[in-house]
């Protein structure tokens, strides 16, 4: 079952913020065996310039995760995530993302398109501080793979 | 103090240092808590096998915050990374022992921009001489 085309465009605003930890982001560098001391020492994040230890570059991936599934998980939409292949991400930030930062995301399905039976979707969420201020964006196409022939 | 280079001591065609990771089952369970993506077929046999797959392969967001390690080395100080993208071009298949895969990871600076004091730098991600990521490109501000 293809995509429903309606929901292209909507705003789809989580309601519940996401706040960078401390040990969430160490979790992270962990996982990508980085000792980066910007990850670990919050005096060296704060002598760097920072409130408080960096977020990873792809550390987005984790803030943004409840509020797009959300949406792609939801039968209505009609996403067969078992054909799902990951076809390319990105992260735009205004600025770096730190511990004790508090983000809303409101997620996008930017564009659905047919291409030699493979339908792939556009998605995008957009990161804001309580205050609205954006922070970032995160792009990504996701591939759904058309019936084996 | 910032950690960045200074604009003028990078140049278009300098080569950053490059990265051998080895990604294992371990990697896997862990990264899938530090970034909460859960889905079967980054640790299951059978999850991965009722989707037609060969085996359990490493998750593309793991291959590309990997590959964002040879910028963050780089510039030192990771705040400095204003984007970063990648496209996903083929997958890392780990297999259940102590080995893992080996995954090989270059950067080179390909474009400067003296207005933004930034640089593009691309990176290339090479499993089995294979690249597995297509045109990963980070920009940086430098200082």
């Amino acid at each position: 079952m293809p995509v429903d085309p309606t929901w292209v465009g909507k705003p789809f605003p989580y309601p519940m913020s996401y706040i960078v930890g401390v040990e969430k982001i160490r979790n992270f560098a962990e996982a990508i065996g980085d000792d980066n001391p910007i990850y670990w020492d919050r005096e060296a994040a704060r002598a760097a310039g920072h409130a408080d230890l960096v977020a990873p570059p792809t550390f987005g991936v984790s803030i943004i995760t409840r509020a797009q599934d959300e949406v792609l998980f939801n039968p209505a939409l009609g996403l067969d995530y078992s054909r799902v292949v990951h076809g390319d991400q990105r992260f735009v930030l205004r600025r770096p993302i730190v511990a004790g930062d508090e983000l809303f995301c409101t997620f996008f399905v930017d564009s659905v398109r047919m291409v030699q039976g493979n339908e792939f979707l556009g998605l995008r969420t957009e990161m804001a501080d309580p205050v609205g201020e954006p922070v970032g964006t995160v792009f990504g196409t996701l591939v759904v793979r058309g019936p084996d022939k | 103090m910032t950690l960045v280079p200074p604009f003028e001591s990078v140049a278009v065609g300098d080569v950053l240092a490059p990265i051998t990771q080895t990604i294992d089952r371990a990697r896997l369970v862990r990264y899938a808590g530090a970034s909460s993506d859960f889905n079967k077929i980054h640790w299951s046999e059978s999850a991965a096998a009722a989707v037609g797959l060969p085996g359990i392969l490493a998750h593309g967001m793991l291959n590309m915050a990997l590959a964002g390690r040879v910028v963050t080395d780089w510039v030192k100080d990771p705040g400095a990374v204003r984007e970063f993208g990648t496209r996903f071009t083929r997958p890392v298949y780990v297999p259940d022992d102590a080995e893992g895969a080996t995954v090989e990871f270059t950067g080179v600076v390909s474009a400067l921009d003296p207005e933004a004091r930034t640089a593009k730098v691309d990176v290339t991600a090479k499993f089995n001489g294979q690249t597995i990521l297509g045109r990963a490109r980070a920009t940086v501000q430098l200082s």
